[in-house]
Parts: structure tokens; sequence; C-alpha cells
């Protein structure tokens, strides 16, 4: 998937000393999964078996718990979180042709995130700056009234650096 | 004790206007239950914790708030409960109504149409169809394991998969996933089945109140309404579970599924070999018409051509080399009845003792030594008992797959707190859950629990007691095992002294502790050496004679408990009754009227040597193949062809088959009557629920034609009427007609009609008297690695298949999830041959070799290699060991030395 999975012995070393701090009582299973994220920017599917083990929980039951919660990604995420805009006014003005765009420009579909693990897209409710509509943030920047040639511009900043 | 304690008190109240008491802490809902009302429910099962999901359940209770789900709630004194009141309607209605807006409500097509409790209660309360319209939640069918579907769109999340799942499984390899609207059960990861943890018991399938989980096999299969159920016993392993076979009658009636009966020893439960393992029965390959050897094939005859032939060619023999050049093998996969007549007509009519059957390459060894040191050779303990040790001991015998229900009992008590203590070579799935692993090499275990028993004398942690009341030499033990120290031991085992002397104690002090043993014990040169130390170390610590304790081994097939008990065995007449007593043997000479052979009968293996060496001329083999089941099978092969004559009767044209003169085609256990004897000494009905294929006949048809064209008229109305004579000669067995053994069976010794059984052996006192305790030596295998074969070989059977394949490797599903066999390797030692996972392999020992994929696993030891003993392709008993444990004469299946290279 990505091109730059994970070393196992890397991931170990990364991983053991999170385990080590929480301890093995079960109810560290969120914490652990949150430092996880903290440290590898995603839940790796390695790292989530090891912590399961480790504290001796079914990785069913893991697993349940971690696509429970919305704050948990379960793929490598991008440098640049894409987040368009779908909220009703962004909506009425050609948001959903901006997600489009996007996605062509990038490749993939929303949810997803490019093999060069540069940029993740995602559509979100309501971005709650309707007046600039349609928007989309990169990261913590709001780029307002976007159209599909703005798109490309918007990405190219990105595309290097 | 006071009263108060151990009896709880009692709690009145009122269900619908009836009164009703039930001991405090009861719910609401079992409360109802006594009082024969039936509350609608979804989520809640008697295998399960409620946990009150569905709501379903919900009732009113006076003067509480709202309305409480009955499930979940206790009961208080003078509460008054409806069950059906107004409110009550309208919200189970309500309730239903929104659980329809997530279901695809296919009656139409969906096979649980008519055993479907959702499709019951939507009747019920007359809810056609639901009020949302909104979306409906969508997730494809999981098609992907070969056993059963999982549609989504019918599951209505009651959790009851998933609890049985962790609750009795402990597998959990589903669970939730997702939230909300998008709410599915799922595998981690969503990996199909096969992928994650999951055994395949379908429990899952069994408690789902929809049909949200299909057996694949059962699907098109008929309408629930066109199906009736026929209570019988599982024809696969000694656990003896009881089931349920479902049948559609018809011009050929078939049977369409199986479901778990709730008989003593499995309550329900079964494992996949008896829910999904039963499509052999409807095989094109059974055996339909005897056959006759013409050239290299076979053409088909009729019944009477082919039993004049066996008749004749049999007579001759026996006329011309006399009786002992004739041997029979008898089988633990038939019934008591007929395994009772099968060796009376080796003995009665043709006058020789040489019958025998496989029980002699699982069990001879617990038979010969817990018979020396106990005075009986069975499993002491019951299985509902073994829930009540505190500790578990097991040493050799991999429980969870090789007698999948009784482990639950094993995974019961761990639940409770109970300890365990698992010893083998490979890291089973019980060794993943232990507390202590003493992962011995192959062997061993002599050097082990003589340790073990070293450490426990020596740190005074006997029970005194009943070692000066209830055994015997003890002195003579005490000093055999001087020798045997934990470092000693640490030696020849590999396990570190302070893991031995760790179990040593445990075992010793735990209050109730369970010894479970298998075939890992008994294969070997020393097997009964090593079950003489079990029993010593049992005895030795008082643990045996008690609930909870006791020495347990588990018997492999089916009815291998029972084809020794009838006599299946070269040295006893049935009831383990010895020829050489006069006494005993005019009993049976009275019963059956030729003078009786008094001269030792062969074991299997000599049997086989025999034929070799010309001395056994004709072989009579009923549904055994020891051409795949018997060690250096190319020797097996040379022996039974040198022959002059050999029939086999069997369901299928086995390995062994192949070779014979005759075949008789014979029926399977769901197309007869019978009974079958279980591990625990149980003995069940078995019924029939549909006909034998073609002109099949039931194996004790068969033996009564034969016996009678040999001079000997056996009539019998049927099996109940061997069964009554069987009562009239064996004394455990007095109390075993039909009439009397019950729903559930009953457990010898049950001398006489009416007497309830005896679940736990050696109570009072020991079957001989006091137990007597023989001095240990410790004795390597008969071979043992060197330079030229350096690794050991231990073989051993899989949950998916059964013992020589010829039945599960014709269910469709067993064979699609295990199609092929496989030598587990070491990553190190795979490593240092070069081998990686999933390669072909050549194995070879002195005897022979075979060529198939190596499985590279640390469940082996570095020095141990496993292969299954199921696949013919690759015969592990091509490689393995005739040579034999002197008094048991049962081979060494269990080791040898090898050599891997990649092939
Ligand atoms: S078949 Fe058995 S192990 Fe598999 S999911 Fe169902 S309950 Fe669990
Ligand atoms: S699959 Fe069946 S048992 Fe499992 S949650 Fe759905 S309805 Fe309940
Ligand atoms: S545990 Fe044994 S008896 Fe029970 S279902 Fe499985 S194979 Fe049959
Ligand atoms: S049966 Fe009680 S809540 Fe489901």
């Amino acid at each position: 998937m990505s091109a730059v999975a994970l070393k196992e012995q890397e991931l170990k070393q990364r991983l053991e000393p999170i385990l080590v701090r929480h301890g093995r009582a079960p109810s560290g299973l969120i914490p652990i999964m949150q430092d996880i994220q903290a440290e590898f920017g995603y839940l790796p599917r390695e790292a989530v078996e090891e912590a399961a083990r480790w504290l001796k929980i079914p990785l069913s039951k893991a697993y349940g718990v971690i696509t429970f919660y919305a704050q948990f990604h379960l793929k490598p995420r991008g440098k640049y979180v894409l987040r368009v805009c779908l909220g009703t006014a962004c909506h009425v003005r050609g948001g959903e042709k901006v997600l489009e765009a996007v996605s062509q420009e990038l490749g993939i579909a929303p949810g997803d995130t490019t093999p060069d693990l540069r940029f993740t897209l995602e559509r979100v409710a309501c971005l709650g700056c309707c007046g600039l509509a349609p928007t989309m943030m990169v990261n913590d920047q709001t780029f307002a009234r976007l159209n599909p040639q703005k798109v490309k511009e918007v990405l190219a900043q990105f595309a290097e650096s | 004790m006071t009263m108060n304690s151990c009896q709880p008190s009692l709690v009145a109240l009122t269900v619908d206007g009836r009164e009703v008491s039930v001991p405090a802490g009861t719910t609401v809902f079992e409360a109802a239950r006594a009082a024969g009302i039936e509350i609608p429910h979804l989520c809640h099962h008697p295998w399960l914790k409620p946990t009150g999901a569905c709501r379903l359940c919900v009732v009113e209770i006076k003067g509480a708030r709202g309305l409480p789900t009955a499930c979940t709630t206790p009961v208080a004194p003078g509460m008054v409960v409806q069950t059906e009141s107004e409110r009550v309607v309208e919200a189970r209605r309500e309730i239903l109504d929104l659980i329809l807006a997530n279901h695809a409500a296919e009656c139409l097509t969906c096979e649980k149409a008519g055993d479907c409790r959702l499709q019951d209660y939507a009747y019920r309360y007359g809810v056609a169809r639901t009020s949302y319209h909104g979306e409906r939640r969508q997730y494809p069918p999981d098609e992907s394991n070969p056993f059963f579907y999982r549609y989504h769109d019918r599951c209505i999340m009651c959790g009851r998969c998933i609890r049985v799942c962790d609750e009795v499984m402990a597998v959990n390899a589903i669970d939730y996933a997702y939230r909300g609207f998008r709410t599915k059960v799922a595998t981690a990861y969503e990996v199909g089945l096969e992928e994650s943890p999951c055994v395949f018991c379908g429990n899952c399938v069994a408690v789902c109140p929809t049909g949200a989980l299909q057996p694949k096999l059962s699907v098109g299969q008929g309408r629930r309404w066109e199906i009736h159920k026929v209570r019988t016993v599982c024809p696969y392993c000694g656990v003896g579970c009881s089931l349920d076979l479902e049948v559609r009658d018809g011009e050929r009636p078939r049977v369409v599924g199986v479901s778990g009966g709730d008989g003593p020893t499995n309550e329900g439960l079964l494992c996949v070999k008896g829910r999904f393992g039963w499509d052999f029965l409807h095989s094109p390959d059974r055996l339909t018409r005897p056959l006759i050897r013409e050239g290299d094939g076979f053409r088909e005859a009729s019944w009477d051509e082919a039993l004049d032939l066996v008749a004749r060619r049999l007579g001759e023999i026996r006329e011309k080399h006399g009786p002992h050049s004739l041997a029979g093998l008898c089988s633990a996969k038939c019934t008591n009845e007929e395994n009772y007549l099968f060796q009376k007509l080796v003995r009665a009519v043709w006058g020789t003792n040489n019958v025998d059957h496989c029980a002699r390459l699982c069990h001879a060894s617990s038979v010969v030594g817990l018979g020396m040191a106990y005075g009986s050779g069975a499993m002491t303990n019951s299985l509902a008992d073994l829930e009540q040790a505190t500790l578990y001991f097991v040493i050799g015998s991999n429980t969870t797959e090789g007698h999948p229900v009784l482990s639950l009992r094993v995974k019961r008590g761990l639940r409770a707190g109970a300890k365990l203590i698992v010893a083998d070579p490979r890291r089973t799935e019980l060794a993943e859950r232990a507390d202590i692993f003493l992962q011995h090499l192959p062997g061993t275990d002599v050097a082990l629990l003589g340790a073990m028993i070293h450490v426990i004398l020596e740190e005074g942690l006997e029970n005194r007691e009943f070692v000066a009341a209830r055994t015997e030499g003890i002195d003579e033990l005490r000093a055999s095992v001087a020798a045997l120290t934990p470092e000693y031991a640490e030696r020849v085992t590999g396990v570190p002294a302070d893991l031995i002397q760790q179990a040593a104690r445990e075992y010793a002090r735990a209050e109730r502790a369970a010894i479970l043993y298998a075939m890992g014990i008994t294969q070997h040169t020393t097997g009964t050496d090593n079950v003489l130390a079990i029993a010593a170390l049992a005895a030795v610590c008082g643990q045996v004679g008690r609930e909870g304790t006791g020495v347990n081994p588990l018997r492999g097939q089916n009815n291998v408990q029972g084809a020794c008990d009838m006599g299946g065995l070269p040295n006893v007449l049935p009831g383990y009754q010895s020829y050489r007593d006069g006494g005993l043997r005019r009993k049976f000479e009275e019963a059956w009227g030729p003078p009786l052979p008094t001269g030792d009968g062969l074991t299997v293996v000599e049997m086989m040597e025999a034929a070799a060496q010309g001395r056994i001329r004709g072989m009579y083999i009923m549904g055994e193949n020891p051409m795949l089941s018997d060690p250096d099978l190319g020797h097996v092969e040379e022996a039974l062809r040198s022959l002059d004559f050999l029939v086999v009767q069997d369901i299928f044209l086995t390995e062994t088959a192949r070779l014979a003169h005759v075949v008789l085609p014979a029926a399977a256990f769901a197309e007869k009557e019978g009974t079958f004897t279980n591990t625990e000494r149980r003995v069940q009905l078995l019924r029939r629920a549909v006909p034998p294929p073609g002109e099949a006949l039931a194996d004790w048809e068969i033996i009564c034609r034969l016996a009678e064209r040999m001079g000997y008229p056996m009539s019998y109305a049927g099996p109940a009427e061997i069964m009554d004579e069987v009562t009239r000669l064996v004394p455990s067995y007095g109390g075993m007609g039909y009439a009397y053994l019950g729903e559930g069976g009953k457990q010898w010794p049950c001398p006489q009609p009416g007497h309830p059984g005896t679940p736990i052996l050696h109570r009072e006192k020991f079957a001989r008297g006091r137990a007597r305790l023989f001095p240990l030596e410790f004795r390597p295998p008969a071979e043992v690695p060197d330079t030229e074969y350096p690794l050991y070989l231990t073989t051993g059977r899989i949950l998916f298949h059964y013992h020589t394949g010829s039945m599960t490797r014709r269910a469709r599903g067993l064979q699609a999830i295990r199609p092929d066999p496989y030598v587990e390797i070491h990553p190190d030692t795979a490593a240092g041959l070069g081998i990686t996972d999933g390669q072909m392999v050549e194995v070879a020992s002195r005897r022979g070799s075979i060529r198939l994929r190596a499985l590279v696993t640390d469940r082996t030891a570095p020095a141990v290699v496993f292969i299954p003993f199921h696949y013919a392709e690759a015969a592990a008993n091509v490689l393995t060991n005739p040579a034999l444990d002197p008094q048991a004469r049962i081979p060494e299946l269990k080791v040898c030395a090898v050599r891997v290279r990649p092939a």
C-alpha cells in the first residue's frame, strides 16, 4: 500500500515505550491507541495487533473500539490533510465540484491518501465559514471561494516544498 | 456451614397472576419461566450472560418506573409482574418495528423462515412491516468461509454470536465494529473468518435468532417445516456430543443439517466436525453393493454371493491352518453391539482370541497402566465434573483440537479462576493460556513426571493420609524417584528445573486437580510407564476419587471405550473378564455354546507381523483402516497383501479396502441403531435417521449373516436384544438395557436396571482395593535423533480432520479448509535447512519418506517437527516406528527420528 511501509524493527522500537508507559490494564486501550496515533500519525495494524497482545485483549475487540471512535485513523495520513467543505452553503455553491477537482487532481477518493503520503483528502460537513463558500482547509489554512481552476493553484503550492 | 449459606433464601412474587418462589438473585425472566411463562426475547440466551440489548423482553412491574427488561432485572419479594400488558405489547410492537427498519425481511427465500425468532414475534404481535422508511444498512453478505454465510442485512445486532464466541468459546473472532448506523459484526480488519482465530464451531450459527448466519450445507435443502430432528450421537470423537440430525423425508430421506442436542456431555454445543462434518453420509463415494476382487479391480456382487464366498474362504483357511490363522479387527467407530458380536464371532465361531482394534494404537497403555495401578482403565471422572477443578494438568493432549467440546469445560473452569499447567512438545492452544508451560522433548514424560513426584516427596507435599490409607508401594516409588531430580529431568526433557518444581508444588497443593492426558502419553514404547507415572502422581497427592480431580485419559474415537468394554481385545472377554479365569470363561461358554480359546491372541501390530510371516492367513477388518493408521505403512501393506484372504467391511473404499478380496458395504452412524460409550464411560443411544445407501447393511446384521453361514446362527431382532445379552454377561453394563438408558445415557459401572450410573470412580476405594504405586524408571524412546536423522518427528490430529480422514476428507467444508498435508517446522530449524514457509519438503525416516509442504511456526520446538496423520497422500505413518511398548503392545507413534530437506 504505502511506499514507506514501516519496518518491523522500527515499529517495535517506537511502540515499546508507549506500551511500557501504560502498563497492561485493559482500560489502557484507548490511551495507548491515542499515543500510537500521536507517534505514527495513524494506527498501523501491526501496532494495534501488538498492543492487543500486550493487553491480552482480543484483536476483534480492539478493532471494534478503534473503529467506534472517529478520532482514530486506520490508514496512514498525508502530510497535508485537505478538508473540502460540503456544508449547505458550500454545497449550494459548487462544493461537490471542488471535491471532484481535488479528487481528480490527486487521483484519490475522499478518505484516501496519496501513495507518497503527501495528501489526505476528506469531506467535512461544515467548516464554519459559510461566507467564503465553497471552501477547503489544508491543515490549518483556509482557502475561500474555490473553483476547479483555483484548486489546481492551491494544490500546486503544496506540491513542492 | 450454616443453613443460610448453603440454601439461598427464596423470593416470592407473582407473574401474570401466578405465584412463584425462586432463589434470590434470579432474574424476572427466569422466574417467569419457572412459572411456565416464556417472555419474548432476542438477545438473551441460556448459554450467555444477559446484556439487555434488544429490549424485547420488557415487562411491567407494579410500582416500577418505565418498562424494565426481564432478562436483566433481579426479582424482589412481593413483585407483581405483567408480561403481556397493553403497555408491554405496545412497547414490543415499537421495538420490532425498529428492528425491522434495518432488517431485510426476505422470509420468502430465507432458510430460517419457520424457525426464526424475529418472524415468530412479528407474527405474534402483528407487525407486518416496518413503519420507518429511511435508509437501510447495506453490507454485502460474507460468503468467504466454507461453512456458513453471514447476511449482514438480516442481522439485528443482538450480539449473541459475539458473546458465544467470547463467553463460551473464548475465541473472540468477532465483535461489533464501527458505530451507529454503520455498526456491523466483524472480525478484526474484516478479514474472512478463515484468517481470523475462528474455529468454525458454528455455535454462533446455532444461537443466532434470525437468518443472519446460515450453514452453507443446508441452503436449498428444504423448508423448516419439512424437516424433523432425530436425536443421536456424534460419530467423531470420544466426547460423544449429543446431536440432532435434521432429516428431510421423501422418496430418499436425507440428512440436511445438524444441531446440537442438549445432552449431558455437550449441553447443546458442538465443534466443527460434529456440526459441519456430516455430509460424507451422502457422498457419491459411499459403498452401496458388496464387491468381489477380479484381477486388479472389483466387480459388484449380491450379498449371498459375497457372504458365501467369505464364509467358504475363511472356513477353508481355518480348516487347513487352524483357528489361529484367522484374525479380526473390530472397530472403535462401530457400536457396542457390533463390537460385541464381532468378538463373539472370532472367539466362539472361529475359536481364536485374535481380535483387536485401533484402541491398541491409542489407549492400550491406559487400559493396561490404569488397570495395573487402579484396577480400571477408564477416565476416572466425568466431563461435567471437570468444571469443578481448581487446577488442570494437561499433558500430551491438544485438547482444543482433539476433544474440542471437552476443552470448553476446561475454559469454563479457567474463567472461574482455575490454574492451568500444560506439558507438551508443541505450544498448543491451551499452552498459550497456561500458567505454567512445560515444553518437554517427545518421549521424556517419565523423567518429567518422576521429577515432579521427586519434588513432592522431598518437600513433603504428598497427601500422607491418602497415601497411608489408600495406596501401596510408596517406599518403592520413593526409592525409584530419588534419582529423578529436577536437574536430571532438565537435562533429559529440556524443561528448566525450577518450572518442574513450580508445577509439582502447584499440582500437589491444589484443592482439586484434574489430570487430562491423551496420546502424547500413551503412544510410546514407554506408554505403560507414562500412565503408571501419572497414576502415581495423582495417588500420591490424593487427587483422585473426588469431584474435579482424577486421572482422565481422553479417548480418541467415538466408541473406543465401548469397543474395549465389549471385549474387542485379544486378552480379555467382554467387560475385561479374563478367559484364564475358569469361572468367568464358563459363564461365557454357557451363554455362547462352544468352548472358548484360552491362548493369548495377537494385537494389531503383531497381527501384521504374523501376516507377513504367513502365520495369519485370513483377516476380517470391520471399519478400520490400518493402511493409514498403523505405524510403518510399507510393512502393513506388505503384510495385508500376503494374506490368502482379506475381507473389509466399511462405508468407503478405504486404502485398506482396496487391498481386500471382498468388500462389504456397511451402514454409517446415522443409518442404524445401537450404543456408543464415550470417554467418560457414558453409554448413549444412537438412532436411525435415514436408510443406508443402496444395499448397505448395518455391521451387526452383516456379522449375523456371516456367522450363520459359518454354522453359528445369530438371530437378534435388533441391537436392543444384543445389548440385553451384554447386560447378562458384563456386570458393569448390567443396567444398560435400552429401556433404562434414558435421554442422557448412563455411565458404567451401572450394575442393574434403575442404577443411576457412576460419574466418579474410586470414590471410597480403588477398583483393585488400594492404588498400587509402581517404581519409575526413565527409558528413552526406541529411536532418538542422530546425525543421519537429526530431528524428532511427532504426529497427531488436527481440529478439522478425523483419524484416517475417510469421513472428514469427504466432508466438503472440512476438506476445503484443510485440504493438504503439511509438516510444522520451527523457524530456526527451517532457516538452518534453507526451507521457507509453504515450500515442498521431503521428510524421511529409516522406514520411508513423504513429500509435503512446510508450515513454518514456533508452535513446535526447534528439535521437533509435527505432521498430522490424516492424509493418505503424505501419510505420516510411512515414517513412524512400529517399536512396541512391552506391556501394552502399543507402537511408538509419537516419536521417531527424521531428516527434512527441500524437495
Ligand atoms: S464459528 Fe465459533 S469460533 Fe467462529 S465466530 Fe462462530 S462462535 Fe466464534
Ligand atoms: S448475526 Fe445473528 S446472533 Fe449475531 S448479532 Fe446478528 S442477529 Fe445476533
Ligand atoms: S467434540 Fe467430538 S463428539 Fe463433540 S461434536 Fe466435536 S467431534 Fe463430535
Ligand atoms: S432479551 Fe432481554 S433485552 Fe434482549
